[in-house]
């Protein structure tokens, strides 16, 4: 393996780590629920797809062909993971979760959810 | 439904490929594999593709690739933007719902549209209307409401809407 391309597998797994971990800070540090959604299914994404990479990389040299694998582990990521955060999303909005006051357009949620519950109009 | 249907070599053409595809990744090409992966590609559809619901084809397949491509660029410029606004202060943050008027209808492109509007520019799709006309939107940062609504719409619904011709 030549160096170059260790640099390469190395900056690939540390941009991959770091971006997971801004992800992290984010689910920790913003304000309400919503926002919170936000950080975590986007860094997951990119983050993920770093390290697959630098991994797709290091095998390919090791076992000496290429090696595919991990395209099928990110295809199924990038299928999941926004599946998951409109699932998030849509409980949090019928059970009518805490949103910050700065919210602009909170009717919005109120009609997405008043559209679901009719009874309570 | 009709009680007996027109035999077709490839109900699934697509899916046929993408079977094989997958199969070759897992077994590393070997050639009792691919032989192995046309059969069950072949096969699988057929007893598969009467349960399956009538759903909308891709018809302009190059058309896909340049939209993956795309949609992987908004990824990674989606998530710079992310990580700049966790990086800052929440005082700056000016969380927002929106609602996009929709105009595609159809089961598949919609679920692949909500899933482009969930993976990029710091918008997650919330709620669906009952009608399919409007969805609901969480925006992690807004600044101009119209300007999105416009370049969600502009920019993954219209390529969209070509590529299923509907």
């Amino acid at each position: 393996m030549t160096v170059f391309l260790e640099v390469v597998v190395s900056a690939l797994l540390v941009f991959g780590a770091v971006v997971m971990l801004i992800g992290s800070i984010g689910l920790a540090k913003l304000p309400d629920y919503f926002t919170r959604l936000h950080a975590p299914t986007k860094a997951s994404t990119l983050g993920v797809a770093c390290i697959l990479v630098a991994s797709m990389i290091f095998f390919s040299i090791q076992l000496g062909h290429v090696n595919l694998k991990e395209v099928l582990i990110s295809m199924f990521l990038l299928i999941t993971a926004p599946v998951a955060a409109h699932m998030l999303g849509k409980a949090g909005l019928h059970y009518k979760v805490k949103m910050t006051d700065s919210t602009q357009n909170q009717h919005l949620a109120k009609k997405a959810y008043l559209q679901q519950h009719p009874e309570e109009k | 439904m009709d009680k007996v249907r027109k035999f077709v070599w490839f109900p699934t053409p697509y899916h046929s490929v993408l079977l094989w595809l997958v199969w070759q990744i897992l077994h590393d090409f070997s050639r009792g594999h691919m032989v192995l992966g046309a059969i069950f590609a072949i096969v699988i559809p057929w007893i598969v593709a009467p349960l399956s619901e009538e759903s909308a084809v891709a018809k302009k397949p190059i058309k896909v690739l340049s939209y993956t491509f795309r949609l992987l660029i908004d990824i990674a410029v989606s998530n710079y933007d992310v990580a700049k606004r966790v990086l800052q202060s929440n005082r700056n943050l000016k969380p927002a719902f929106i609602a996009v008027p929709l105009d595609i209808k159809e089961p598949v492109p919609l679920t692949i549209f909500t899933s482009s509007v969930s993976l990029t520019p710091g918008t997650v799709s919330v709620e669906l209307s009952e009608d399919r006309k409007w969805l609901y939107v969480h925006v992690l940062h807004l600044e101009d409401e119209q300007a999105l609504i416009e370049l969600i719409k502009a920019r993954y619904e219209a390529p969209l809407k070509e590529i299923f011709g509907c």
